[in-house]
């Protein structure tokens, strides 16, 4: 069992866990998830180390509700217990010292993306940072980011807050002003980081992604999250989750994260009614 | 007793044993074969000729005393018989399941030159059922423990009876599993309806009863190294990883909505219950169409498994004739009364999706059988234009799992085959590494329970020498 010691609402939708998880916090580099199961019915899923802490022996977990065990998991409060969690999984982000790298985070990926540029400043890079949300109450991690990163740049798409824009667009806003990125990594919801793949691509900058299929053990055993890179089938639990932005085929991740769109959506409803049903307070 | 003179007693027939309906266990994941009654089990103990030669013995890769144990069964000595099974067996209830007998102790059975073969494998399972159901299993006796520590990585069979053998020898073991359920493909791979998972936590209560820790949720060459482990302080450790890497055909439309690895179609409905879907919260795809593509056990499981979830027409793809089938001849036998589709003698070309990006149609070719091959096998080979097209919305890849990479990319020094297989001597399980052992799938490839049990058995045996001189 893993105790859940610290929880914070960052949005009404996005929630913040510290865990305790002491093998793996000793482990776990930026780039690295883990996977967890809440329960003994649960379903099996990945979520990314936002953040870790050696001594204390914890990780922190960001996770935006979207479906039935993400719902679930933002129930729990401090001093529950999840049942299982596993990792560090994937391969640590490459850190090295590039020169001036762009860190782009997009909704929920703003999360991953933390302990990558931090780590990509303590090696020496000049980080410049673009993150945006929908809208102003979605952002996270504006603070944390700031601390990272020389420079800062805020989007949203609805303009409730920053620069009313895509990420992206700041990115070759940047790129287009002279900023001269030796690397850069982008994280955030599909269609983003297929954005950002053409960007980077456009103007030659060398450029990762960290990739979401649907994960089971996340251990390369059952190939579920395969995606096709330059053409080859990978496996993003083993091989990933960081592939080179301009060699991923988006349209196939997408198609395939859609699989079980029908049994999510029925689990959701399931879940919902039970909650309602059984008068319990959300 | 006289061979002669008892000949003519003995029933050419073995005991039948009873199975739920085809038709019925088309649609439930209970157990097909429900095992013998006592009377149906001395019955058939009967039937064994004591012959001095014990020619079954051999055939039994881990010699089962196979003469003296049904003897006691056809004295109704039960509790002996399970005693002297577990002499050399500490997983009789798994084995006398998913043993493929067929090939091993019962193939060198003297009944079978004439008859029908004595069912050992039942009778195991019998016996080994009994001592279950009697609830309280005898324990042995633990010498004192020894101070020396080793870790396993892996609860599959090769690991689970190592980890047995080693903590009846006084040594504290402690059990590494990736996953969150100890058993390896005892409980992610094999189905409810061959192998109850409720047997699999029992033998896993059994190995935590003599002392052994297992701890799940912990990958090997993540969580910890090899090399991290021997400097945690354990004395040697043992890998008994499997193979868990399912390997594709690499044919266009492998990668479109609807087509799973065995693997994973198997794992989402045993361990992680999605028959039970949405009660347990992972779901899987029930297809009305399916095709499995192979021809061994795990197409068998999965076919059967697609039946169960609801699959209408199922399909076995195999590219070589049912003769050549790696699966055992009974699970064969059972799926095809449940209503699988075999077609033999095809191999899938290619996979075509509909615009949204599922399984439409799998197109395939058909074969014939050419020259053997250095397997001695006759070589399947393609009849030009005779392609043709199953429409399926689900396709299994049922065709073979390799060595998983991750532990020896993780253990510098550590020797593998081209196929990334580590290699271990046969007789104890040592690696190129010193104080580091293997067995079971990592090391053979994709094999045998009974197998990988005898190699967790000798490398046990080569570690206790190996921590005693140590
Ligand atoms: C390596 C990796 C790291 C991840 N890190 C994080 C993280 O740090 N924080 C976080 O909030 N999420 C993260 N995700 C996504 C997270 O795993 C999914 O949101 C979660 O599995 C959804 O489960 P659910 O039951 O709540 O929703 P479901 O009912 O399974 O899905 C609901 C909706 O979410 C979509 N969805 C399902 N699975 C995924 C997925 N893997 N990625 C994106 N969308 C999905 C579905 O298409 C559907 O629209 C990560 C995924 C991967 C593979
Ligand atoms: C569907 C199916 C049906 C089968 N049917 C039969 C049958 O009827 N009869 C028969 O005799 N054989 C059958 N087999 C084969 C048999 O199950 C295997 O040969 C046997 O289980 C191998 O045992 P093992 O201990 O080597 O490995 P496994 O059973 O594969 O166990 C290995 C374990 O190690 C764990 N592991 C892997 N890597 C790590 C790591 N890095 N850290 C921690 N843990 C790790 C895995 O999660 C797994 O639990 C079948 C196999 C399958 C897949
Ligand atoms: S363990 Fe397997 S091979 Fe040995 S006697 Fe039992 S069924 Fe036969
Ligand atoms: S060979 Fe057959 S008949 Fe002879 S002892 Fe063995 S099981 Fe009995
Ligand atoms: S999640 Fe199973 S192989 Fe990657």
């Amino acid at each position: 069992m893993f105790k859940i010691l610290r929880k914070e609402v960052l949005t009404p939708q996005t929630k913040l866990f510290v865990v305790e998880a002491p093998l793996i916090a000793t482990k776990v580099e930026p780039g690295q998830f883990v996977v967890l199961r809440i329960d003994e019915k649960g379903e099996r899923i990945p979520l990314t180390v936002a953040d870790f802490d050696r001594e204390k022996g914890t990780l922190t977990l960001i996770f935006q509700e979207v479906g039935k065990t993400t719902y679930h998991l933002g129930t729990l409060n401090e001093g529950d217990a999840i049942l299982d969690l596993v990792g560090p999984l994937g391969r640590p982000s490459e850190i090295e010292n590039f020169g001036k790298v762009a860190c782009v985070g997009g909704g929920i990926g703003i999360a991953p993306v933390y302990p990558i540029a931090r780590a990509l400043k303590a090696a020496g890079n000049e980080v410049i940072s673009i993150i945006g949300a929908r809208s102003k109450d979605l952002l996270i991690l504006e603070k944390e980011m700031a601390e990272v990163s020389h420079e800062i740049y805020v989007t949203t798409d609805d303009g409730s807050y920053g620069k009313k824009a895509f990420v992206t667009q700041e990115l070759e806003r940047l790129i287009k002003e002279g900023y001269r990125f030796a690397f850069a990594i982008g994280i955030g919801p599909v269609p983003m980081m297929k954005a950002f793949a053409l960007v980077t691509t456009r103007y030659a900058i060398p450029a990762k992604v960290s990739l979401n299929p649907i994960m089971v053990d996340g251990t390369g055993m059952c190939g579920v999250c395969r995606v096709s890179v330059s053409g080859v089938t990978r496996f993003a639990c083993v091989d990933g989750p960081e592939f080179d932005a301009s060699e991923v085929d988006f349209d196939l991740l997408t198609a395939r994260q859609r699989i079980y769109c029908e049994e999510e959506r029925q689990s959701l409803e399931r879940y919902q009614q039970s909650k309602c049903g059984g008068c319990e307070r959300e | 007793m006289n061979e002669e003179r008892a000949k003519p007693k003995v029933s050419p027939k073995r005991e039948p044993m009873t199975r739920q309906d085809p038709h019925v266990r088309r649609h439930n994941f209970e157990e097909v074969a429900l095992g013998y009654t006592e009377e149906q089990a001395v019955r058939e103990a009967q039937r064994c000729l004591s012959c001095k030669k014990k020619p079954c013995v051999s055939g039994c890769p881990v010699e089962i005393e196979i003469p003296e144990f049904v003897k006691f069964i056809a004295e109704r000595r039960f509790q002996e018989a399970i005693d002297k099974i577990h002499e050399k067996n500490s997983l009789p209830a798994i084995c006398g399941r998913v043993c493929p007998q067929e090939d091993q102790c019962e193939k060198m059975c003297i009944l079978g030159k004439k008859w029908e073969p004595l069912a050992i494998g039942r009778l195991e399972r019998f016996v080994a059922d009994y001592e279950m159901r009697k609830g309280e299993i005898n324990i042995p006796k633990l010498p004192t423990p020894t101070g020396k520590k080793v870790a396993v990585v892996g609860s599959g069979p090769a690991g689970l009876t190592l980890a047995g053998d080693l903590a009846k020898m006084g040594h504290h073991v402690v059990i590494f599993e990736a996953l969150h359920a100890p058993g390896g493909v005892l409980v992610y791979g094999i189905p409810e309806f061959r192998l109850p998972k409720e047997i699999v936590r029992k033998e896993v209560e059994y190995i935590k009863k003599l002392g052994v820790e297992v701890v799940t949720n912990f990958v090997v060459g993540k969580t910890r190294t090899i090399e991290e482990l021997l400097r945690d302080g354990f004395d040697a450790v043992f890998v008994g990883a499997g193979a868990g890497l399912p390997y594709f055909m690499n044919i266009p439309g492998e990668n479109l909505n609807g087509v799973y690895s065995a693997n994973e179609f198997l794992t989402r409905s045993n361990l992680m219950k999605a028959y039970l879907f949405p009660e347990y919260d992972t779901p899987i795809k029930v297809g009305r169409r399916v095709a499995v593509v192979g021809g061994g056990n795990v197409a068998m499981d999965s076919a059967r498994t697609a039946m169960r979830l609801g699959g209408e027409e199922v399909y076995c793809v195999y590219r070589r004739s049912r003769a050549e089938m790696p699966a055992r001849e009974e699970e064969i036998e059972n799926a095809l009364e449940e209503g699988m589709i075999l077609k033999e003698l095809t191999n899938p070309v290619r996979i075509i999706g509909d615009e949204n990006g599922w399984v439409r149609e799998i197109e395939c070719i058909k074969m014939k059988l050419g020259e053997p091959d250095s397997s001695g096998r006759r070589r399947p080979v393609p009849i030009e234009g005779s392609e043709f097209r199953l429409g399926v919305d689900v396709v299994v890849i049922a065709i073979g799992q390799g060595p998983n990479p991750l532990i020896p990319s993780t253990t510098p020094g550590l020797k593998t085959t081209k196929w990334g297989n580590i290699i271990a001597e046969e007789q104890t399980g040592a690696t190129s590494l010193e104080g580091v052992f293997a067995g079971g799938d990592i090391v053979t490839g994709a094999a045998t329970v009974i197998l990988a049990m005898g190699a967790g058995r000798r490398a046990a045996r080569a570690i206790d020498e190996y921590l005693r001189k140590k």
